[in-house]
């Protein structure tokens, strides 16, 4: 690299050089390897899968070009629309986790003696493995011994195959993923509360304020920031679904608990043939959905950052 | 603090309050609970279809010994680690200098290069699945834990990135201006003023990456396969197939391969904790 300065009567050593421009070239040197990688790894190939979405390829051989022939074929394509329908499932259901959260941090929101073990301990789920998760639930709807349909018994209610049962299966498998992210949307709103302004309690309290009025006018707008970022861990907790599916039904009964992320999966990486255009397709589809939530967020932290 | 604090309600309301407590952690924890005495029931229990009961023997040496003995769960435990702590290192690495980067200097581009890695973090896996598996395969690091690795490493700097820039943002830039006024190049100032005062940060990231890595599903299947080199998630998909029944079993290694990052989480909770929330208070 050369300097852009003017050559200098007096040469300067390459110390002075680089003391001159420490400022300006230190932070490329810093910033070098985290972009490399991530240009590599990330951001070409998501170009990369949005060309791949034009062609028909089995990821061996020569790709042929078909233009927008995938995307007119999802267009016709039920799996598709049942992986949409479902995606849109998951996005709603997951929303519960927030308010379920918030309800048990008010819960756990004391100071009575070995709190801070109930804390950690109601945090759980969201540590272990997905894959343990969709194991456990599995195992808790199974139609013979399952504990749902022992406690359904009780009722004098049949046995439900939940997972086997096209209209139940998505639901079930929701059920699972809302338990740890429950659980994650908890400890963000214990933290929020924690920093809520005591005085404010105070004085809506001397004002008469108390219950779902106080929750509702004093205590939820100072959690703002805590619903917020429970609002994006969520949305891309429920577009990201594909542990709990793959592990708990492989996308049965006949496809029915599909979502996008999982029916890519299957279409590019299929037993019956690699179609890694189309799976490229999908995800696109994915990413765009994504991308709106992407957008928000970033121009949320835009506003954030020039109000500074 | 609100709810009101228990200590001013009436003794009644305290009462009533410390019974629910532990009943709502084990209507909570039910699945768990299931789970871990069940990898100490005996398989006689298991045919007998006492699931939910308590165990009539317990086979806590016996199932925990039968998993190691009779399956590679030992390599699959092994192989997660091999790609769980280069993760960490590489990832924190990365981002202590894109975070110092880009919280500490002015530069055209800074913003851009910042939400590119923000965006970057929130994209759906599934776009890059081909590409990826495409350029690991080229590289001939498919079905590696080095493969898997990189991969690891490179997405995550997206999170980490953020986290740090936000972290080294709060700190007292004065620090930095004073470092400068005394003559100490930049690299010195990242290495010896700003990296000790990003301890905490680094310990909050460290445990949040292991656990985030260490529960990779998705990755591990698009990235390898066979009990070789597939972490303990694949793994225990792929032992699950063949346990079919096998209750005892498949619970003893789900509490295996739950166990690192759950002690993790215990020995580390505090730095944890603030990693999780960071940005959920203003």
């Amino acid at each position: 690299m050369t300097s852009p300065t003017v050559p200098n009567a007096d040469a300067p050593t390459s110390r002075g050089w680089w003391k001159e421009n420490q400022q300006r070239l230190a932070p490329w040197l810093f910033l070098a390897p985290g972009i490399f990688m991530f240009l590599v790894y990330v951001i070409i190939p998501i170009f990369q899968s949005i060309n791949i979405s034009f062609y028909d390829w089995d990821g061996l051989g020569e790709a042929t070009w078909v233009g927008t022939g995938n995307y007119v074929e999802l267009m016709d394509d039920d799996a598709f629309y049942t992986s949409l329908k479902n995606n849109v499932i998951w996005l709603v259901l997951y929303m519960l986790a927030i308010p379920m959260g918030l309800f048990v941090a008010l819960f756990l929101n004391q100071t009575v003696r070995g709190i801070r073990i109930y804390k950690s301990l109601f945090f759980f789920p969201f540590v272990i493995s997905q894959v343990v998760v969709g194991l456990v639930f599995a195992w808790f709807y199974d139609p013979s011994y399952g504990l749902l349909n022992i406690a359904l018994g009780w009722f004098g209610i049949d046995p439900i195959a939940v997972l086997a049962d096209e209209r139940y299966v998505t639901y079930g498998i929701i059920a699972a993923g809302l338990w740890p992210q429950t659980a994650y949307c908890m400890i963000l709103y214990l933290t929020g509360l924690n920093a809520v302004d005591p005085e404010q309690i105070e004085a809506a309290r001397l004002d008469n304020a108390k219950g779902v009025k106080m929750l509702w006018y004093v205590i939820l707008p100072q959690l703002r920031p805590a619903t917020f970022i429970a609002i994006v861990v969520t949305v891309i907790g429920a577009l990201r679904s594909f542990d709990l599916i793959s592990i708990m039904t492989d996308g049965g009964p006949w496809g029915s608990s599909r979502v996008l992320a999982f029916y890519m999966y299957e279409q590019a990486f299929s037993e019956y043939g690699f179609r890694m255009g189309y799976g490229a397709a999908i995800a696109v589809v994915l990413f765009l959905i994504m991308m709106v939530y992407i957008v928000g967020f970033l121009w949320k932290m835009y506003r954030d950052e020039k109000g500074r | 603090m609100f709810p009101t604090p228990i200590e001013k309600k009436s003794a009644a309301v305290q009462a009533v309050y410390k019974v629910a407590l532990p009943i709502a952690l084990v209507v909570w924890l039910l699945p768990l609970i299931a789970v871990a005495l069940t990898s100490v029931r005996s398989a006689g229990d298991i045919t007998a279809g006492n699931y939910w009961g308590w165990p009539t023997e317990f086979h806590l040496l016996e199932n925990y010994t039968a998993i190691f003995k009779q399956t590679p769960i030992g390599q699959y435990i092994l192989n997660s680690f091999k790609v769980t702590i280069p993760t960490v290192i590489g990832a924190v690495a990365i981002s202590c200098m894109t975070g110092f980067a880009l919280a500490v200097y002015k530069f055209k581009g800074n913003l851009l290069i910042f939400f590119m890695f923000i965006a970057g973090n929130f994209v759906p896996f599934q776009i890059l699945m081909v590409p990826v598996r495409d350029l690991t395969l080229d590289l001939g690091m498919y079905n590696t834990w080095y493969g898997l690795a990189l991969f690891h490493i490179a997405f995550q700097a997206g999170f980490c990135t953020l986290f740090m820039r936000n972290f080294i943002k709060a700190l007292p830039f004065e620090l930095i201006e004073a470092a400068r006024v005394e003559g100490i190049s930049e690299i010195r100032i990242f290495w010896y003023v700003v990296l000790p005062l990003m301890k905490p940060a680094i310990a909050a990231l460290s445990v949040l990456i292991f656990t985030f890595i260490w529960n990779d599903y998705f990755w591990a299947t698009v990235l390898t396969q066979g009990a070789d080199n597939q972490p303990i998630t694949a793994g225990l998909y792929s032992l699950n197939g063949q346990w079919v029944a096998a209750w005892h079993l498949v619970s003893a290694g789900s509490i295996v391969a739950a166990l690192p990052p759950v002690l993790m989480f215990f020995l580390m909770q505090r730095h944890f904790i603030a990693g999780l929330t960071l940005g959920a208070v203003k």
